[in-house]
């Protein structure tokens, strides 16, 4: 395989010429063309790029990755042989890319405009480039597919391991190259003649593969109060963030890319906005990575599919994300990938599907949507790789359901599938409750498996206490339902009380603003001060009430306001050991 | 050029055609009736030998004698600076009776997509003068702000009254040599003669119209041409942009009717429908114009948008909302119930959102304490409408008096931070000071969103006083 010549990288290899017989949007047909399913073709004079979905006797569709008008039929179609690829090596990370792999800097370079041109391509990684290569293995020893020969400095958070390509048989290392090589340099050759360069490429749309998958243990710490408090999410989880429009998905998202302790993150941008990809070009080389201090983009690595780029590209962004992913994680990184939004991937599949006249199932989707979205999610995981390291691919998509309703197929049959559910609420977001995160609708299943992490490392009592401020939010939601009927006063005084502790939850835990520099990352102690010091409050404030003591008193000393106010301290260590002793102190003055 | 009098079929707009040669997709047609009349069109789809055309001044008259020629280019749009000033129908014809437009250039309607990785991100902030723009939802230099409506309310006031007042507040000592570059493109598809003739008569009274490009397609002309003006707009607006530096504020309206024209076509291309008859690739073709507006790097221009939709029954949810929503960055949303208190503009704050305010303000933008006194006014707001529900059912006594202050809150918000009418101007500071006359009405340990420091400096201590003396006034 790797004698062929990347889709990306050249255009040479033609397997048979075809003729454009119709065009219809991003679907044309072509007759006379021998293809195989899935095979990337060039299509038309202009020589875009698409890829075969479908064969019929003598006529195959194709599902074109850039715009059409003016293609006409009659055109000719060549076929590359191979399938959709994405070149795999140093040079991913820091990088921006397309829908199909291809670095939207060049892209601007070679187009000469700011306006995405036609029929330009681009190979995925800098092919020119030299790296500087320090071999692990020497003449003699025996390598097999996925272990790593060599390593290469890559950005200055990341070392990149030169591997085995998986399809490789492997066998004796004959000779050993050391210093600065092209990617497509061979640096080890095997006795059996195979030789082993910094590039590899792997079909998009199939999984790399693995020795086992394990049960993740580890939490993907997001620095993210509501997330990392109440429902973690696990190195090698999946997750989901539904809801309706302006509920802050794509702040959730950006957030966890930014503070989300995986040595790699794989951000997709499928169907959204131009200017939020803008922001994150912009943002990341200057924001620290909490677990490096380097910048971001040493570890990050972008695909941008804007909402106006051409719709098939939006349907194999997710997977060139994914493989990314999955070659990372082979290194034996923890990689986190953010897909946003994966509900433009669905409507992708449903646009090119209307299109080819399948018969729809829910909603016009296709009858594949729930296979393919499992398919996609099943690529996340803690797995055991070929090499023996260990690593993970933690999957988070967003989905946009339609006037936020989540009974639409997209979000059910995407809940089916993740063990983190991350319900986004229009309500909270219209009174600026960021993040809009839901908690009565939200959950985590991978609680059980990761509250021993957090007993060990965090605090030993993290899931009562945990459970406590479950308990006092699903109070509260009761007891809001007869405060609307009977008004707060009316309640008993314990009842108030408890609303009271759990407007605190609210406001000073669950709160987290995105935009202030203390507050955008809260470490887990953080958290857990946070949460530990409005149990206090409870606890004091309930003794004082069963001593007597009215609850007017015992909610208007001066020290409980600035519950609000541990997220956003500097030294947020001191303030909690203050307020900590001031509540107690003001309200055991009470009685 | 060849002549075809080939049309196998017509249907609603689309008319069916046999043709010898290959045909792109997109290309421009036209078609001339027995009677003598050319009616232009656009190739939908093309298989071999046969071609789909959308045609854009309606069928009628077409029979199967009429004459087809195909153009071999795809619609195009005579650009020039002297744009300005002028008045064109809906593809672009001009309609005032002026001058031959001489054009510089012609360009491809449909418009590339903008690389990502040459954008800049939007943060300069327009001051539109409106409070619950400004303070509330700041709009900035770039951004795509979609206006959602009703049918009744006055978002063509409102609309106008940004296009009037929009400013962007310069540095001192730059003087006003940037005024000039500023433009409004207005893009109106379907709507009435009178509402065109208000937006008309508006823009030649305050002498808007010597910097506007003006395209109108009007209800009664053909729904076809509706696809089409928007991208019009959108072509000149890129050109005035980005190559001649001006900062451009486009208004379209209303996409309702322009998705309503997608629909139209979709059902007589027999396609399989989306949500409520609307085509499935509706999100990508509103895509495809909400995203042409920005910055790109380097480059002087801007594209800044506010599309006008009405919400079929007010909602939210319906697909052209829905999809809008999605695209765009926020919406600025109407309000039936504030529209009769006589509140103007009738602006609902609370779902209302401006995704790029947060990087639009602040020191050095608009003011230091702008976040946060946004934040707090949401949240108050939100928390006194909440309780709105609540004296419906037990009264105003038996709520506490902080709950009460809250509901005095809501009302002054809306009678005197929203209301201001369509001709008053308030700027940033205005709106802000403002801001802070209503929160010193709440007590200050309950604003937890506002920085200690700027309460100290900006909170009305009399304000309070005087309402808690007012309040136990009332209670004696």
């Amino acid at each position: 395989m790797s004698e062929h010549m990347s889709q990306a990288s050249e255009t040479e290899t033609t397997e048979g010429t075809g003729r454009i017989k119709s065009v219809s949007g991003p679907v044309v047909k072509a007759v006379d063309l021998d293809a195989r399913m899935n095979d990337v073709v060039y299509v038309g004079d202009e020589g875009l790029m698409g890829e075969v979905i479908e064969i019929e006797g003598d006529v195959t569709t194709i599902q074109v990755y850039e715009e059409t008008s003016g293609v006409a039929p009659g055109e000719p179609v060549e076929n590359t042989g191979e399938p959709l690829s994405v070149d795999l090596g140093p040079g991913m990370l820091d990088a921006i890319y397309d829908g199909v792999q291809r670095p939207l800097d060049v892209l601007e370079e070679k187009m000469d405009s700011a306006f995405l041109d036609r029929g330009v391509d681009a190979p995925g990684i800098d092919l020119e480039k030299e790296w500087e290569f320090t071999p692990e293995v020497e003449a003699g020893d025996t390598v097999e597919a996925g272990d790593i020969v060599g390593v290469v400095p890559e950005t200055v958070t990341i070392d990149h391991k030169v591997m085995v390509p998986p399809e490789y048989e492997g066998g004796v290392v004959e000779s050993v190259e050391e210093g600065k090589f092209t990617v497509d340099d061979p640096v080890v050759t095997l006795e059996n003649g195979e030789e082993i360069a910094m590039r590899q490429e792997w079909p998009v749309r199939e999984q790399r593969p693995t020795v086992e998958k394990r049960t993740p243990r580890t939490p993907l710490v997001s620095g993210q109060r509501i997330l990392d408090g109440l429902f973690p999410i696990a190195k090698g989880g999946t997750a989901a963030i539904p809801g309706p429009f302006g509920s802050g998905k794509t702040v959730t998202q950006h957030s966890l890319a930014k503070f989300a302790d995986a040595d790699i993150v794989v951000y997709v941008g499928c169907g959204e906005r131009g200017n939020e990809m803008t922001e994150v070009i912009e943002d990341f080389p200057e924001l620290e990575d909490p677990k490096t201090g380097n910048s971001l983009m040493a570890r990050t690595s972008l695909i941008a599919n804007t909402s106006n780029m051409p719709v098939a590209a939006r349907e194999s962004c997710v997977y060139t994300g994914i493989t990314i992913a999955e070659y990372y994680r082979d290194m034996g990184y923890d990689v986190a990938l953010m897909a946003d939004s994966t509900s433009r991937w669905a409507e992708a599949m449903r646009e090119i599907s209307s299109r080819l006249e399948e018969m729809p199932g829910e909603e016009g989707y296709p009858a594949y949507l729930a296979a393919r979205l499992a398919e996609f999610y099943e690529r996340a995981g803690y797995f055991e790789n070929l090499n023996g390291t260990e690593g993970s691919v933690s999957a988070i998509g967003a989905v946009s359901p339609p006037g936020g309703d989540f009974s639409e197929p997209v979000t059910q049959n995407t809940l089916r599938i993740v063990k983190t559910f991350w319900a986004l609420d229009a309500d909270l977001a219209e009174r600026r409750h960021f993040p809009a995160i839901n908690w009565n609708e939200s959950y985590s299943l991978y609680q059980d498996q990761l509250d021993p992490w957090f007993e060990e490392n965090v605090a030993e009592d993290w899931p009562d206490k945990r459970q406590w401020a479950v308990d006092v939010l699903d109070e509260e939601g009761e007891l809001q339902e007869i405060v609307q009927l009977v008004g707060k006063d009316a309640l008993p005084e314990d009842q108030q009380l408890t609303l009271e502790v759990a407007r605190y939850l609210r406001e000073g835990y669950l709160q987290q603003n995105a935009f202030i520099d203390v507050d955008m990352y809260c470490p887990p102690e953080k958290t857990y001060a946070i949460l530990s010091t409005i149990q206090t409050y409870n606890d004091e404030a309930f003794d004082a009430l069963d001593a007597g003591v009215p609850i007017e008193d015992i909610t208007s000393i001066d020290a409980a306001p600035k519950l609000n106010r541990i997220a956003t301290q500097e030294d947020w260590e001191t303030f909690v050991d203050e307020l900590k002793s001031d509540i107690t102190e003001q309200i055991r003055s009470l009685y | 050029m060849k002549e075809y009098q080939t049309i196998t079929e017509v249907s609603g707009p689309l008319v069916f055609a046999e043709v010898d040669e290959p045909i792109g997709c997109d290309e421009m047609v036209e078609i001339e009736t027995p009677s003598g009349e050319t009616k232009r069109g656009q190739v939908l789809e093309s298989e071999d030998g046969i071609v789909a055309i959308q045609v854009f001044e309606g069928t009628t008259g077409i029979d199967r004698n009429a004459s087809v020629r195909f153009l071999g280019e795809t619609l195009k749009m005579p650009v020039t600076e002297d744009l300005l000033g002028r008045v064109m129908d809906g593809s672009g014809n001009p309609i005032d009776g002026g001058p031959e437009i001489v054009p510089d250039e012609r360009r491809d309607i449909v418009g590339a997509a903008i690389n990502p990785y040459s954008r800049e991100y939007p943060e300069d902030f327009i001051q539109t003068g409106v409070s619950a723009i400004d303070g509330m939802n700041t709009l900035v230099r770039g951004q795509k702000l979609p206006i959602f409506s009703g049918s009744g309310l006055p978002h063509n006031d409102l609309a106008l009254q940004i296009a009037r007042q929009a400013t962007v507040p310069e540095e001192e000592g730059e003087g006003d040599d940037d005024e000039s570059e500023f433009a409004v493109i207005f893009g109106a598809m379907g709507i009435t003669q009178e509402e065109a003739n208000e937006f008309m008569d508006d823009f030649e009274r305050t002498g808007a119209l010597e910097r506007s490009v003006v395209f109108m397609n009007l209800a009664d002309d053909p729904a076809v041409e509706r696809t089409v003006t928007p991208r019009l707009a959108l072509t000149t607006a890129e050109y005035l942009a980005f190559d001649k530096g001006y900062h451009v504020l486009v208004v379209l309206t209303d996409m309702t009717n322009y998705c309503e024209a997608l629909r139209e076509i979709g059902a007589a291309r027999e396609e399989v429908p989306g949500r409520r008859g609307y085509p499935g690739y509706m999100y990508t073709d509103l895509a495809q114009l909400y995203e042409r507006a920005g910055r790109l790097k380097d480059r002087e221009g801007s594209v800044t948008q506010i599309p006008i939709l009405t919400m079929p029954g007010d909602d939210d949810t319906h697909p052209i909302p829905d999809l809008t929503g999605y695209i765009t960055e926020g919406q600025i949303m109407m309000d039936r119930p504030l529209h009769s208190q006589g509140i103007k503009p009738p602006v609902n704050v609370l779902p209302s959102l401006s995704r790029l305010m947060d990087d639009g303000i602040g020191e050095g933008l608009t003011r230091a304490d702008h976040a946060d006194v946004s934040d707090q006014m949401y949240a108050a707001y939100a928390e006194g409408e909440d309780l709105r529900d609540l004296v419906n059912i037990v009264g105003r006594e038996a709520l506490s008096e902080r709950d009460n202050k809250y509901l005095d809150f809501a009302d002054a918000f809306e009678e005197e931070f929203v209301q201001q009418g369509f001709d008053t101007n308030r700027t940033i500071d205005e709106t802000i000071e403002l801001g802070w006359d209503l929160l010193s009405t709440l007590p200050k340990t309950e604003l937890n969103r506002v920085d200690e420091e700027l309460i100290e400096e900006h909170y009305r201590e009399d304000a309070s006083a005087v309402d808690a003396e007012a309040e136990e006034v009332s209670a004696d």
